[in-house]
């Protein structure tokens, strides 16, 4: 039970780091911490106590395995938040060479 | 029987995406030709199965993987009732903006990408209105959040660069609550398809648990389509992106991966609570609200537009958050359904007036250089046809008869009189007279009002691509009233309405007990 909360803990990490920091590279990586944050949870959704391998032995059919469909999924969604990063990394670069700053409160085109 | 036009709905767009990179490397005249056709197969595939789709053809389960003791795995692309109509709109509208780019895009830099990325665009929306199991609909709804963004920032301008960052750290964190409410999902239920975890939820479910993850989808499905207190991004992204791309954003996108999602998932997936439809009931009378009442001061046409979107997708909420409220009461069913028709009605009506009114914001934009209404005027006399389309769309987005928004309004207060949500059907009458005020702002400023010096040069009307795009909707505006008859509703809109309704028809149609 402990880590769902440290992971719980982690997600409010990220949460509190999009919402205070003004740098954007800060809030990216703070964006990155959510991100890993449900990974983490949906690692540990597939968590058995004393699990192995999902490979079915036919001498010892009780046997516990972990649950591998939450780590395909896993990795899928890192593939996807490598790309959402990328992006985001790309749209920052450019707002630096545009505004020639990476603080948040001199970004203030649009508003209304 | 599996019809195996259904995957192809993701597959061709897909395929047409990275093909045009490809291609479009060598031959640079042809991209735009490849998006074209790419979306009018799709379109074509999609118009086919709204009107030949049968009942037992309508699931494509990919790999073949049949269901195990009524248990369904592998991935079900589900296509019903409801889903048909989504597709058509995503197609339809994309099919029109894209011939409307082939004249507006060419002042662009590398077009190639731009028509890429649209059509990735297109088979992340076909994807996530297709896909019936949710994690599914997570990955394409990535798809289609990336391209978005990248599209958004496609003039890499300072404006477009600072709402693009809003756009995607607004949207990063949906995504996120989102995975969460995903993972919650199979750690309850053990299953990530939609019509089996209602089976499990059914045979009971913790309380909390139930709640917090339907308040996780609904915050991240809600920021997606900018629903009133979730709609920070939504003003800026549209207005700054090329035109045809908010009228793909405001027209298709947020229904798509927004409020295509919160119907589908809490009519189908949980079970209805008095206690959540309410809550939905209030935020679309609050967008509804707030969101026109924005909207009225705004001098920017594209930004005025884009607060409309906020406030007329508060009408599709609304409207679903009634039928929900009924249905959970057990009481009147069929002002449930009447409620329920009018919403997706009314969804499938602005894809075409708001579509329609961006193009017309895009080609003001084109030819008078300028967004902003205190610096145009009589423009009715350089762009005639703009201006006739701009006026059928107005009308119809204020909902004066026999425009299209007329009748699904009225079916909207009609069901919420019937239903006797006296106060919520006063408050949509009023909001559509406040949307009729603010486009004759916009027709009397655009159009009318007399020449302005300030524009120099001399305004001609745009090329013909985006005139013939721009009459199409406005046709269209006015023959998507003929819904409205019974004949034609019951063919159309009837089935949307049953899937959502019957609670038994989605799930038996994935396990296929």
């Amino acid at each position: 039970m402990t880590a769902y909360w440290l992971c719980f803990v982690l997600f409010l990490t990220g949460l509190y780091g999009v919402i205070t920091r003004r740098n954007l590279v800060k809030i990216a990586i703070s964006l990155s911490v959510m991100e890993f944050s449900c990974f983490l949870f949906l690692a540990l959704t597939g968590y058995r106590e004393g699990g192995v391998a999902p490979i079915v032995d036919v001498a010892d059919p009780v046997q516990t395995y972990v649950d591998p469909l939450p780590q395909a999924m896993v990795l899928t969604a890192i593939v996807i938040g490598l790309a959402t990063t990328a992006m985001l990394m790309a749209v920052i670069i450019r707002i630096y060479r545009k505004y020639g700053t990476f603080d948040i409160r001199e970004i203030k085109n649009l508003r209304g | 029987m599996m019809n195996p036009l259904i995957p192809l709905l993701v597959a061709i767009p897909l395929a047409g995406a990275f093909l045009t990179i490809i291609i479009g490397r060598f031959i640079t005249a042809i991209p735009r030709y490849m998006a074209l056709a790419t979306l009018l197969i799709t379109a074509f595939i999609s118009f086919w199965l709204l009107i030949a789709g049968g009942d037992d053809r309508s699931v494509y389960i990919m790999g073949g993987w049949e269901p195990v003791n009524g248990v369904a795995i592998g991935i079900h692309l589900v296509h019903d009732g409801f889903s048909a109509l989504v597709l058509c709109i995503i197609s339809f509208i994309g099919l029109l903006s894209v011939l409307y780019s082939v004249s507006y895009i060419a002042r662009y830099t590398s077009e190639n990408y731009f028509y890429a990325l649209f059509c990735l665009m297109i088979a992340g929306m076909n994807g996530v209105v297709l896909s019936g199991d949710i994690f599914n609909i997570f990955v394409f709804l990535e798809i289609s959040a990336i391209s978005s963004y990248a599209l958004v920032a496609f003039g890499v301008e300072k404006n477009e660069l600072e709402a693009t960052l809003k756009y995607q750290v607004l949207g990063a964190v949906a995504s996120f609550m989102v995975l969460f409410a995903i993972g919650f999902i199979y750690w309850g239920a053990k299953t990530l398809n939609i019509a089996d975890i209602r089976t499990v939820f059914s045979q009971g479910h913790e309380k909390g648990y139930y709640l917090l993850v339907q308040i996780l989808l609904l915050t991240g499905f809600g920021l997606k389509a900018a629903i009133i207190p979730f709609h920070a991004w939504l003003p800026d992204a549209h207005s700054s992106a090329p035109s045809p791309i908010s009228a793909m954003l405001s027209g298709v996108l947020i229904k798509a991966v927004g409020i295509y999602v919160i119907i589908r998932l809490f009519f189908n997936m949980f079970e209805i609570t008095e206690a959540m439809a309410v809550l939905i009931t209030t935020l679309g009378a609050l967008s509804m609200a707030v969101g026109v009442l924005l909207a009225i001061g705004q001098w920017d046409i594209k930004r005025l537009l884009a607060y409309h979107s906020i406030s007329q997708m508060g009408y599709v909420v609304m409207s679903a958050g009634i039928g929900m409220m009924l249905l959970a009461r057990g009481i009147r069913p069929e002002v449930a359904a009447l409620a329920i028709t009018g919403g997706i009605f009314h969804m499938v009506n602005h894809a075409a007036f708001k579509g329609l009114l961006f193009l017309n914001a895009g080609a003001i934009e084109y030819s008078a250089g300028t967004r902003d209404l205190h610096e145009m005027g009589g423009l009715g006399k350089s762009m005639p046809v703009t201006s006739a389309t701009s006026l059928a769309a107005s009308l119809s987005i204020s909902g004066i008869p026999p425009f299209n928004g007329f009748f699904s309004k009225l079916i909207i207060i009609v069901a919420a009189v019937m239903g006797r949500f006296y106060l919520l059907a006063a408050l949509a009458a009023v909001v559509s007279i406040i949307t009729l005020a603010s486009f004759m702002k916009f027709q009397r400023y655009a159009f009318h009002n007399g020449e302005q010096v300030k524009i120099r040069k001399e305004i001609r009307e745009v090329p013909v691509p985006m005139l013939l795009s721009m009459i199409t909707l406005a046709v269209v505006c006015l023959l998507l009233s003929l819904l409205a008859l019974p004949g034609i509703r019951d063919a159309v809109l009837t089935p949307a309405t049953d899937i959502l309704i019957d609670q038994m028809k989605y799930s038996s149609q994935i396990t296929g007990m």
